[in-house]
């Protein structure tokens, strides 16, 4: 596994989300004037007809408005004066229709207003493509294809996506990630080749293979689903929608079987109280709500400045019941800084100190620098000319790094067991109480790095490692949540159960190698699990891959973040924990609303059946007490029509999420949601009937 | 009264202390285990397997097994349809019957080999004792058995089990639980008077000196199949009011509690075979609930009695018209819920004559179709109703529906959608085709909201594959015979092929484990959202009929005219 992170991250794990949403100068003014121009807009059949509830409104609309203009045409009409009421059927039908369009404009129009923020750094520019014999030619940006070779230099912006293959430049990656600090890029890196179109390069100039095709670019992918150009229904989301269609239908039967019978007792219905009725009974407000949930899900998560590559995958997320989380980074704050020497072999606290030191010299790592600075603290200086010296760069197969000094004595420091063998080969013995500062050390949690020169082991350095303060809490929230967690670290056995054990993971794994993590993805897969991780490095890819969730971070390489199905643009790999709760947020909110708006048909058949049967003699089932048949009907339309606004800020926000097991949740919402939704109606149609009787419609 | 109410509760409670032990025992018998019965029961079916030269007995596909319902189905509908148009030349025909009309053999067969039992006619002037036994007793056993066959199969899919073998289970249902139980029953039934005999009408001279012919025929154990088969068909035109169905309370007490305890016990066995019995008591305890309610709503009504004739009486009475005095009020009204409830049929009085209250509850067992349910099916549709529940409720919970940790998404609920759909249809839509022709359709004997009920209620037992008749409908026409035959098809077929498909999809999927962020579907909370969502569901549906029949019809007699 790579470094995970490049810069420390500076907010705790289980702060307010306001503090980690990051939205690229979204400009939301007008927002609600369009979605309300949208709203007409979206009353073309050819949209509605996607929505088989809201159609159906649709559909009686049009046959209410008919018999407005002429209230005969359907048959004799009892009633002496049809028109008016006929007409505010229509005019309460028409608005159903508006609300429900509004809803899903305005939702939609957020993502429109992210995706221009974003469009907006993405300019059509003139690009340096090289041709095969070297040479520049100037070409629009539009025309780079994959596997072209482009140049860019300071001040411009890099126009596509791609890979570094030369130079050594900084880039401001703020457009994209919303970070201001400019970051390297270079060659050969894992993490630092990859770079964005969109993002403006600072300083010297880099040669870039292009990895996208023109419109294929991440920016492109973004923009097109914040805009919810690519959004399609996700599974679960397309079975509920044949469930409301099925109500539909069946209310549609009901509906349509009223009137034999009721001719038959004398007390015939009008066409007008029929589709009111139908109106009533199925499903408008989910039906009307249920894309604005959706888009507004794949909102929450864009403001959390990740994007996902489909709604599935956020749905993907409430579904999780394992987080396989690498311990760097996302358990434990990215650096270890160095603590302690303990000298070993009989060297003094000096010497260990100045070997630390010499072997750190040309270790940029935050880990090498805390090295140096703890080793100066304690007086230690070079004794060699640094120029004269040679670095040995840190590799994951030998596991140390150190410098081969200009007198030929080569100093180490790496894991513990990694210069046991290099002291032995060098012909030394590692001392017996190696092994006891190695427990020690790991025994607080810390990792044990082993110094030497030559065959002699100076002593042992104490990396501390530090949890994210406030983690502990969040791992106990997944768990009560159903969520397990499994920690990955190359820590050795000791060290990552002591750091479990304070983070309060479930499980660990220890000594972990890249091909481990996909091991334990498939693993909990089997077992029927469905599984999410973070990763950055191009070994990564796989298990992103494999994940049912693969959060790629946006500091990792072009192929983890092909791999993965959500890129995370802050590159904070705690946020999975976050997205865990949005998908569950998402289907709360799906649920609740559905469950709200069967469960207001109660009152609604209380308003509309006394009403439509008057002549029948059931007077005493007006429970409400409304005014008369026909401000009873306009009553129960007028909530329908208003419900739909009234719950869009709900829809928008989502229902909020408490980290609670599945049965105190299904307590806490089907009491306000299901309970909620029997009496709310009762009391706002009898409210709307006492408005409508003291205005005089009805 | 108190005695009414005593009856009321000591067959409840028999009916709680029985019905354990039989729901044990079939999820033992399905399940393949040991069972006191094997040593009678295996050489038996070794014999009808070999005899039928059934060799294969491996487990279906879903679409093996909707084709081996539908062909076995089909082939024994003909096969009775024949008997009816040829009993004339057939034996056991003492009164020299002949054919009846062909819509109505076509009715009749359909009728019982859709386990309903619907009767246009009365059995002791139209069929013979060939075509009553050799036939119609014979569906009795097959229609029942298949409907338990498709119910274990429900449940084997829920749980991700094969389906079985449907052949195997038809039979094992016959030879293990129904043929035992009948034997036994039928047997005290014989003791306690109910005749068993090849021999034609008794005759009789009256008192006034004419003559009298008492029908009579082979009754005892076609009874007890009625009752335990939630078949439904009497033997005589009234059923259970006739005193050779019925003849005293031992009698009544025994065959109303036939009709509960396959419906009530296989709850059970549900818990048993998924391997969780919570499960099965809470929904056993759900129904058990709705079943006491619906029974105290009818008996109140009827000891309450007509406010009409109670003001020209003076005195508050109960209402004993279409009863048999020797059954009273409470009798009467615990076997009209039962019947309706469990879709037997068979009636010990008669439904047309009940309060108001006693329609709807009537109504609404039909409706709902589980309060106890039909033979099988019943128990499997409280199961649809479970996910259903789970779907539109268990999102609030923040994952995508399970139900016993399998996924339930786009395939499972159009299959539950087309089981919740095809019952309006069935009923909804013939019911408002013949009230629009109230002259020459519907043969109503009462006009007005009864007249509603009426025909409503008519195709209601129809496709709720139930059986009884409302009464007072002329309903031996060609109409009746061929709509309420759509009604039983469609009420029969549909959600059986959905339930078998929709158990063979569950049993294909990967389950999910169980973790506390699982909704549990085993809990008080749980058991009362699905009763919340069954009402709501049933009622949403069907209550602006229940509205202009009944309750109209109540509201008008509280009003005094």
């Amino acid at each position: 596994m790579t470094h995970t992170t490049q810069s420390p991250i500076t907010h705790p794990p289980g702060g307010p989300r306001e503090n980690r949403r990051h939205t690229p100068k979204v400009n939301t003014s007008g927002l609600y004037q369009r979605a309300f121009g949208q709203a007409f807009a979206k009353l073309d059949p050819r949209v509605m007809v996607k929505n088989p509830v809201m159609f159906v409104v649709w559909v009686g609309t049009i046959i209410t408005a008919i018999l407005t203009v002429n209230p005969f045409i359907f048959g004799p009409v009892q009633d002496e004066g049809p028109r008016l009421f006929n007409g505010l059927v229509t005019l309460i039908l028409f608005f159903t229709l508006v609300f429900a369009n509004f809803a899903e404009a305005v939702a939609e129009g957020r993502g429109k207003a992210q995706a221009d923020a974003l469009r907006s750094t993405k300019s059509e520019t003139t690009a340096r493509r090289l041709r095969p014999n070297g040479s520049v030619e100037e070409v629009s940006s539009t025309q780079l294809h994959r596997g072209d070779r482009i140049k860019v230099i300071a001040g411009d912006v890099i126009p596509v996506d791609g890979e570094v293959v030369e130079g050594i430049a900084s880039v401001d990656e703020s457009a994209i990630t919303g970070e201001s600090a400019p970051v390297l890029k270079e060659p050969g890196s894992d993490v630092a080749s990859s770079v964005t179109g969109g993002t403006r390069i600072l300083s010297d100039e880099l040669t870039i293979h292009v990895t996208a095709d023109p419109g294929k670019g991440f920016l492109d992918r973004m923009i097109a689903l914040v805009e919810g150009a690519e959004r399609t229904k996700t599974p679960n989301e397309i079975a509920l929608t044949v469930l409301l269609a099925v109500l539909t239908l069946v209310f549609l039967i009901v509906v349509a079987t009223i009137p034999t019978p009721a001719s038959y007792i004398n007390s015939p219905v009008s066409i007008t109280i029929l589709v009111a009725l139908l109106v009533a009974l199925i499903p408008t407000t989910i039906g009307g709500l249920l894309s604005a949930i959706g888009i507004a899900g794949m909102d929450r998560v864009a403001q959390f400045n990740v994007v996902a590559t489909s709604g599935r995958a956020v749905e993907a997320c409430g579904d999780i019941n394992t987080l396989v989380l690498d311990k760097t980074g996302t358990i434990t704050l990215g650096n270890r800084l160095a603590e302690e020497f303990i000298p070993l072999n009989g060297h003094s606290m000096q010497d260990v100190a100045a070997i630390a030191l010499a072997a750190s010299v040309f270790d940029t790592t935050p880990e090498g620098k805390s090295i140096v600075r703890l080793a100066e603290k304690q007086g230690a200086k070079l004794d060699f000319e640094r120029d004269r010296a040679e670095a040995v760069e840190f590799s994951a197969r030998t596991r140390m790094s150190g410098t081969d000094l200009p007198s030929g004595e080569e100093v180490r420091k790496g894991a513990v067991d990694a210069i046991r063998g290099f002291v032995r080969s060098r012909g030394g013995q590692a001392p017996a109480e190696l092994e006891a500062a190695f427990t020690r050390v790991s025994e607080l949690g810390g990792t044990p790095l082993a110094v030497c020169r030559n065959e002699d082991i100076y002593g042992v350095i104490y990396l501390k490692d530090i949890i994210k303060p406030g983690i502990h809490e969040r791992f106990a929230q997944l768990r009560r949540m159903g969520v397990r967690t499994v920690m990955l670290t190359g820590d050795n056995r000791i060290t990552a159960s002591v750091i479990a054990k304070e983070a309060g993971v479930d499980d660990f794994v220890a000594e972990a190698t890249p091909e481990d993590k996909i091991q334990v993805i498939q693993a909990e897969q089997a077992k029927g699990k469905l599984v999410a991780m973070t990763g950055d490095g191009t070994n990564d890819a796989p298990a992103l891959a494999q994940a049912n969730v693969g959060v790629a971070m946006n500091s990792g390489t072009q192929a983890a973040k092909e791999a993965a199905n959500m890129v995370d643009l802050d590159s904070d790999p705690t946020k999975l924990i976050d997205l865990v709760t949005i998908g569950k947020q998402l289907l709360i909110t799906r649920g609740a609303l559905t469950t709200f708006s069967i469960a207001n048909d109660i009152a609604k058949y209380f308003a509309i059946i006394p009403a439509m049967f008057a002549a029948a003699g059931i007077g005493a089932l007006n429970v409400m007490g409304l005014n008369s048949p026909q401000s009873a009907v306009l009553s129960a339309l007028i909530y329908n029509a208003l419900i739909i606004p009234a719950l869009i800020p709900l829809a928008l926000r989502g229902v909020k999420f408490r980290p609670l097991t599945a049965n105190q949740l299904l307590q806490r919402n089907m009491l306000i949601f299901g309970l909620g939704g029997v009496i709310a109606p009762f009391i706002a149609i009898k409210v709307i009937d006492l408005i409508v009787g003291g205005v005089g419609l009805a | 009264m108190l005695q009414g109410f005593l009856q009321l509760v000591i067959a409840l409670l028999i009916l709680l202390a029985v019905a354990p032990f039989l729901g044990n025992y079939m999820a033992r018998v399905f399940m393949g285990q040991r069972t006191l019965l094997d040593p009678v029961a295996r050489p038996l079916e070794r014999l009808l397997f070999a005899s039928g030269g059934f060799s294969n007995q491996s487990s279906m596909t879903g679409g093996q097994y909707v084709r081996a319902i539908l062909v076995s189905n089909l082939v024994m509908g003909i096969l009775v349809f024949a008997i009816f148009m040829f009993q004339g030349v057939l034996p056991l025909n003492p009164t020299g019957l002949s054919a009846p009309s062909w819509d109505l053999a076509l009715h009749t067969a359909i009728s019982f080999v859709t386990n309903t039992n619907q009767q246009h006619y009365s059995g002791e002037t139209t069929f013979t004792y060939f075509s009553q036994v050799g036939a119609l007793g014979y569906l009795m056993f097959t229609s029942a058995a298949t409907g338990l066959a498709v119910a274990i199969a429900f449940i084997r899919g829920l749980t991700g089990r094969p389906l079985g073998n449907f052949y195997v289970d038809l039979t094992l249902s016959i030879t293990r639980i129904l043929l035992p139980l009948s034997i036994v029953g039928a047997i005290a039934l014989l003791i306690a008077g109910v005749p068993e005999t090849f021999a034609g009408p008794a005759v009789a001279q009256t008192l006034e000196g004419a003559t009298q012919y008492i029908a009579r025929g082979p009754v005892a154990h076609f009874e007890i199949i009625k009752e335990l088969g939630e078949n439904g068909g009497g033997f005589f035109g009234i059923n259970s009011a006739h005193p050779y169905e019925n003849p005293n309370n031992f009698v009544n007490l025994v065959t109303n509690l036939y009709m509960l305890i396959i419906p009530a016990g296989l709850i059970l066995t549900y818990g048993i075979m998924a391997g969780r019995p919570r499960q099965g008591w809470l929904i056993f305890g759900m129904v058990f609930i709705f079943y006491a309610v619906m029974v105290g709503i009818t008996a109140v009504g009827e000891f309450q009695g007509n406010p009409i004739v109670n003001g020209i009486l003076g005195s508050p009475a109960p209402n004993l018209e279409g009863k048999e005095v020797r059954f009273g009020w409470a009798l009467t009204a615990l076997w009209a819920v039962s019947t309706t409830g469990t879709m037997c049929g068979a009636v010990n009085g008669m439904h047309d004559s009940l309060m108001p209250a006693g329609g709807f509850t009537t109504l609404s067992d039909l409706f709902l179709q589980i309060i106890w349910g039909g033979q099988g099916t019943g128990t499997a549709y409280l199961f649809v109703f479970l996910i259903l529940t789970v779907f539109l409720t268990g999102l609030m919970v923040g994952r995508t529906p399970e139900f016993f940790s399998r996924k339930i998404e786009k395939r499972e609920i159009v299959l539950a959608s087309i089981i919740l759909l095809a019952h309006p249809i069935a009923i909804l839509i013939p019911g408002a085709i013949t009230l629009a022709f109230p002259e020459t359709l519907a043969g109503i004997s009462n006009p007005g909201f009864h007249g509603i009920s009426q025909v409503i209620y008519e195709y209601a037992s129809a496709a709720a594959n139930n059986g009884s008749g409302f009464e007072g409908l002329g309903d031996a026409t060609l109409w009746w015979n061929l709509s309420a035959s759509f009604s039983l098809l469609v009420g029969r077929y549909i959600p059986i092929i959905a339930l078998v498909y929709l158990a063979d999809s569950m049993a294909h999927k990967q389950p999910v484990p169980e973790t506390a962020g699982t909704l549990h579907t085993d809990t008080f909370l749980f058991t009362g959202v699905t009763a919340g969502t069954i009402l709501i569901l049933g009622a949403l549906t069907f209550l602006p009929v229940l509205v202009l029949g009944p309750v109209a019809e109540g509201f008008l007699l509280a009003r005094g005219f």
